[in-house]
This record gives C-alpha cells, sequence and structure tokens, in this order.
C-alpha cells in the first residue's frame, strides 16, 4: 500500500497572553489509500487538533510551527497558496464532524446542501446535481430519498443529519474522509450504523478514512491501524489486532482497561488515575510518568522516542526497550 | 435558492396580515403603473379658471387648485414615491449586507474601522445628513436623490448583519464549508447572508416604508422631488394652502402613503415569520 498522506513531526503552537503552548507536539503517522486509521485518545490530547492542521483549519491564534510537514501524495499541503488549498479541501480531503446538529446550515434544504456540493467540484446542471443528491441520499441509507431532499435540517433526527453530512462529503469523491468523532453525539444503536455505513462506503469507493475518536470500543472492529495520542503526542501506534492482542504502552493498557467488557469474568473498570495535563503544562520527561502505574526513575527526566515493540508496533516508552511485557 | 425563495414567498402569504399586505402591495403597484392609461391625461392643459373641483363625477379624488385631476397625479406620484424607495431600499439593503458582512466575517480592524464608521453616520439625524446634502447639490436629478437615500439608508442594517455573521462565523456549518474548499466571498455570501436574510427583509421592508416617509417629508420641504413632477410628498405641499377649502387635494396623497407603509410593513412581517424554518 502507498502513502496517501504522510503527516511527520506535526506541531502546532498556541501564542496567547498566558503563554505559549504546543497542544500537538510532534506528531508523524501515515494513512495508506483505503486505509482506516483510527486516532484514539482523550479530550484535550490535541487529536481533533490534528484532523484540522491536515486541511489547515486551525482557529487563531493556532499555527503549524515550521518544520512540520503534511504530504498528500507528495504534494506538500502546508505550501500550497490559497486557490491551491481550496481544491484539495473537499474535494481529496473531506471531513466530517462530531455534531450533525450545528454542521449543516439551517437555511437551506439537504438537496441544496449536497448539490451545492456536487456543483462545487463538478460542472453539472441544477437539476443533475439534484438527482446525483438523490443518489447520495440513497448510498448513505436515508430511508425516503426523495422526501427527504426537501427537508430542512431541523426536521430530521442526529443519524439522518450525519447521514447527510456524509453524503455532502461524498459528493466530491474524496480520496480520504476526515471523521472527527463522527458517533459521539449520537444514540449507541445510531453509532454502529454510522460506522458501519463509514466502512461500507470505505470498503465501495476504495477511500481512506482517518477517524478520530475517545472510543476505544468502537474501533475495534473497523481500523486497520491504530494510533493512541496522549498529551499531543502519539504513544503507541500499531495494526489494530496487535494493538488489542498486546497493548504495549501503559496508557494504552490503562485505557483498555477503562473499557467496559461483554466477555471475561466482571471485574471492576480500572480508570486511569490522574487526568491529563493542560497543553500548557506538559511534564518534563515522558509526559505520561505522573500517572504512570509502571513508571521508572529516568521518566522523570528522559522523554522516550517511539521505539519499536514489534513488526509496525512502536510507542514511546522505555518499557519497549526492555522487550514487550 | 430560487426555489427555495418562491417557497418561501408562498409560505409568506399563507398568513392573512403576508396575504392582505401583498396583495395591497400588488394592486398599488398595479395601479400606479398601469393607470396612466386609462386616466385623464395630466399634461392635458386643465381648465385654469375652474378652480379647485370636490370628487365628483370625472375627477373621483376632485382637482386642485390648478384643476388638475388629483387622482392622475397621485397615480403618477406613487410611480416616482415607489420607485425612489424601491431603488433606495435595494441600494442600502445591499451596502449594508456587505459592509456588515466584511464587518463581521474578518473581523480585526477592518470590523472596527467599518463599525466607527457607522457610529458616527449614525450620530447625524439621517434628515439633516440628507438636508446637507441636498442643499449643497440644488436641483438635484432624481437617480442622485435615489444615491443619496441609499447612501444613507445602510447603516443600522450593517449592524444588524454585522452581528448575525459574528454569531455564525464560528458555527461549525461555516467550518464544514471551508473544510469543502468554500472561500471567504462564498461563505460571506451563500452561507452567511442566507442566514441573515430574515432580518435584512424586515429591515428592508421597514426601510422602504421610511424612504417613502423620508422622501415625502423632503418633497414636503420642496428640495426632494421638484415640481412640476408629483409626489406624493409635494402633493402635501402643493395643497397646504387648500387644507380647509379643498381638503380631497392632502387627503388622498396622504392616504397613499399610510396605506402603501402599512401594507409593506405587514407583508414584511409575514415574510419575516415565513423565513424562519422552525416556525414553518
Amino acid at each position: 500500500m502507498t502513502a496517501l498522506l504522510e503527516v511527520e513531526d506535526l506541531r502546532i503552537t498556541f501564542a496567547t497572553r498566558s503563554g505559549t503552548s504546543h497542544p500537538v507536539d510532534g506528531v508523524s503517522f501515515s494513512v495508506a489509500r483505503g486505509e482506516l486509521l483510527a486516532l484514539v485518545g482523550e479530550s484535550g490530547c490535541g487529536k481533533s487538533l490534528t484532523a484540522l492542521a491536515l486541511l489547515r483549519l486551525i482557529p487563531p491564534p493556532g499555527q503549524i510551527v515550521p518544520g512540520s510537514a503534511i504530504r498528500l501524495e507528495g504534494t506538500d499541503v502546508l505550501a500550497l497558496g490559497a486557490a491551491e488549498l481550496r481544491s484539495i479541501r473537499g474535494r481529496r480531503i473531506g471531513m466530517i464532524f462530531q455534531d450533525p446538529m450545528t454542521s449543516l446550515n439551517p437555511v437551506f434544504t439537504v438537496a441544496d446542501q449536497i448539490s451545492e456540493s456536487v456543483r462545487a467540484h463538478q460542472r453539472v446542471s441544477k437539476s443533475a446535481a439534484r438527482v446525483r443528491a438523490l443518489e447520495l441520499l440513497q448510498e448513505v441509507g436515508i430511508p425516503d430519498p426523495v422526501e427527504r431532499l426537501d427537508n430542512y435540517p431541523h426536521q430530521m433526527s442526529g443519524g439522518m443529519r450525519q447521514r447527510v453530512m456524509i453524503a455532502i462529503a461524498l459528493a466530491s469523491e474524496p480520496e480520504l474522509l476526515i471523521a472527527d468523532e463522527p458517533t459521539t453525539a449520537l444514540d449507541v444503536t445510531v453509532q454502529a450504523q454510522i460506522l458501519e455505513l463509514l466502512d461500507r462506503l470505505r470498503a465501495a469507493r476504495g477511500m481512506a478514512i482517518l477517524l478520530i475518536t475517545h472510543d476505544l470500543g468502537i474501533v475495534a472492529g473497523r481500523a486497520d491501524r491504530v494510533a493512541v495520542m496522549y498529551a499531543g503526542r502519539l504513544v503507541e501506534e500499531a495494526t489494530t489486532a496487535e494493538l488489542f492482542a498486546r497493548p504495549s504502552h501503559p496508557y494504552t493498557k490503562g485505557l483498555l482497561a477503562s473499557v467496559p467488557r461483554i466477555t471475561g469474568a466482571v471485574t471492576r473498570l480500572q480508570p486511569i488515575a490522574g487526568t491529563v495535563p493542560a497543553p500548557t503544562a506538559w511534564p518534563a520527561g515522558c509526559r505520561f510518568h505522573p500517572r504512570c502505574p509502571a513508571s521508572l526513575p529516568r521518566c522523570a527526566d528522559d522523554d522516550p522516542p517511539a521505539l519499536a515493540v514489534g513488526d509496525s508496533h512502536r510507542m514511546r516508552c522505555w518499557l519497549a526497550a526492555s522487550g514487550p511485557s | 435558492m430560487t426555489g427555495s425563495l418562491w417557497r418561501l414567498l408562498l409560505r409568506a402569504l399563507t398568513s392573512p396580515s403576508g396575504r392582505l399586505g401583498a396583495i395591497v402591495i400588488a394592486l398599488l403597484t398595479l395601479f400606479v403603473f398601469v393607470a396612466p392609461w386609462l386616466l385623464p391625461d395630466p399634461s392635458a392643459m386643465p381648465d385654469l379658471l375652474a378652480g379647485a373641483l370636490p370628487p365628483g363625477a370625472g375627477h373621483p379624488f376632485g382637482t386642485d387648485q390648478l384643476n388638475r385631476d388629483v387622482l392622475s397625479r397621485v397615480v403618477s406620484g406613487g410611480q416616482i414615491s415607489l420607485s425612489v424607495a424601491g431603488l433606495a431600499v435595494l441600494l442600502a439593503v445591499t451596502l449594508g449586507a456587505l459592509v456588515g458582512g466584511l464587518a463581521g466575517f474578518y473581523g480585526g480592524w477592518l470590523d472596527s474601522a467599518l463599525m466607527r464608521l457607522v457610529d458616527g453616520a449614525l450620530a447625524i439625524p439621517r434628515l439633516f445628513l440628507l438636508l446637507l446634502l441636498v442643499a449643497v447639490w440644488e436641483q438635484m436629478p432624481l437617480g442622485a436623490l435615489v444615491l443619496v437615500l441609499g447612501a444613507t439608508g445602510w447603516f443600522a442594517t450593517s449592524r444588524i448583519v454585522r452581528g448575525e455573521v459574528l454569531r455564525l462565523r464560528s458555527a461549525e456549518f461555516v467550518l464544514a464549508a471551508t473544510a469543502l474548499g468554500a472561500g471567504p466571498g462564498r461563505i460571506i455570501l451563500r452561507h452567511l447572508l442566507p442566514n441573515v436574510a430574515g432580518p435584512l427583509l424586515v429591515a428592508a421592508t421597514l426601510g422602504v416604508g421610511d424612504v417613502i416617509l423620508l422622501e415625502a417629508g423632503l418633497s414636503y420641504l420642496g428640495i426632494g422631488v421638484r415640481p412640476p413632477t408629483p409626489s406624493w410628498g409635494s402633493m402635501i405641499l402643493d395643497a397646504r394652502p387648500l387644507l380647509t377649502t379643498a381638503p380631497w387635494t392632502s387627503i388622498f396623497p396622504g392616504l397613499a402613503i399610510a396605506i402603501t407603509v402599512l401594507a409593506v410593513n405587514l407583508f414584511g412581517d409575514a415574510l419575516r415569520g415565513a423565513l424562519d424554518p422552525r416556525s414553518a
């Protein structure tokens, strides 16, 4: 598989009156064509900012630090001019957001909004765009698509709206879809349906997906690879099977222990002690060491680099040096 | 968008007050622009010695002191008043939407500069501003009057639009549109301003009423539309000496002003109700 998107040493800085912080601090990963990469982490770990940075949508005063690299099939996204950037947004990299209640324009019908996306990327007539909108509504599994075309967003449920958002993103046939917590605002049953849909579309269209989530549970059956983020950094990265079979970083282990399981003996959930530090107060050394149950003396001073745990399995932890535990 | 505008108009017509306003506006406009062919020619030489005749056969609204048919003059004055108001408001709303949209979307120094300009302009009463302009520019042509009325009418609109755009700019659908490749111009015009259409339309309709009254006021003061071109305001001015002897010469143009402003406001309010999808 060739890499569609490569991110290298991505750093984002926020200069505010109370000081400079780096909520994303040296993140590197790649997404292959047709691959589903899950980026997992707690609130405030920088995963959404990472997603926004891929399309250069970081809200001011945030800035991407020089030296970071984002390459889309060799194209340096960070060097693009405004017009070139717009031709990548939507057309090559699509994005859907967490809250489908607010990510649709309230004064336009579903047909208007999908058609606009169709026409932004293809020269077709209004009636042809409407036909295309109908096909897309069918593709994302909306019942009664003909009637739904002329609905306004407020007439639809959250799950329906998220489907419409996906249809809008699909209209420009992106090669990569960034899904930023696409199911967080939805009911559990609807969550599963939306993930199912994303997975099906990925298979049908050969579209890569970067799924951003705080929920390891929804990752298990679907992602090809998982990258775990903590305090602005990727702490562990592996194929999904490998990660669930041999979670190695103490933070990943902690996350897994805090997810309820259906199988196995009923035990108490193990929360990770403490909270994620604020970006203005990342600890020295390994950023997880104050909360880490397995921390070594050196962790307080020496920041571990990404070390190999196995084939395509890396983590930022000194334990890797002593082999997987 | 054309389809949704059409649906919007239809929805405004479902409310009784909207229907009444629309019917009155439609009848007035039709009457004012079609009736001249059916009525006595106002430029025909009248019988100057006959004086002001009360309403009766041949002259349903009576005649004025120069024995000119009041109905004909109300009609042709209406053409002027309605055209001036419509065009001036169109100009004012466009300017207000653009200035407010830019200020709200870009923020920063541009916002500060534009809004301080608006603050300053709003501190000067509009009538005085107009009096000054009109006094400096004697014999102002009708087109210039439209420009002046439009150019002094956008301040409050720009504030409304700025506030709404400022609120909506950080909405997730704007981020979503940006992520789909929309540029700033497209976002302001296609995504933000349609969300402001409600307040904008209300501002526009109230503006039409305002401008009709303002133009009438200026003409009444003798510095708006100039004789012999009739306008509702200048007709009332002409009729002032006859207020007690021939009241019909001022009652009919006055009624025309009142009915038009009322109808326009009724319709604007119904349109605002229809524009809000949540009230559907």
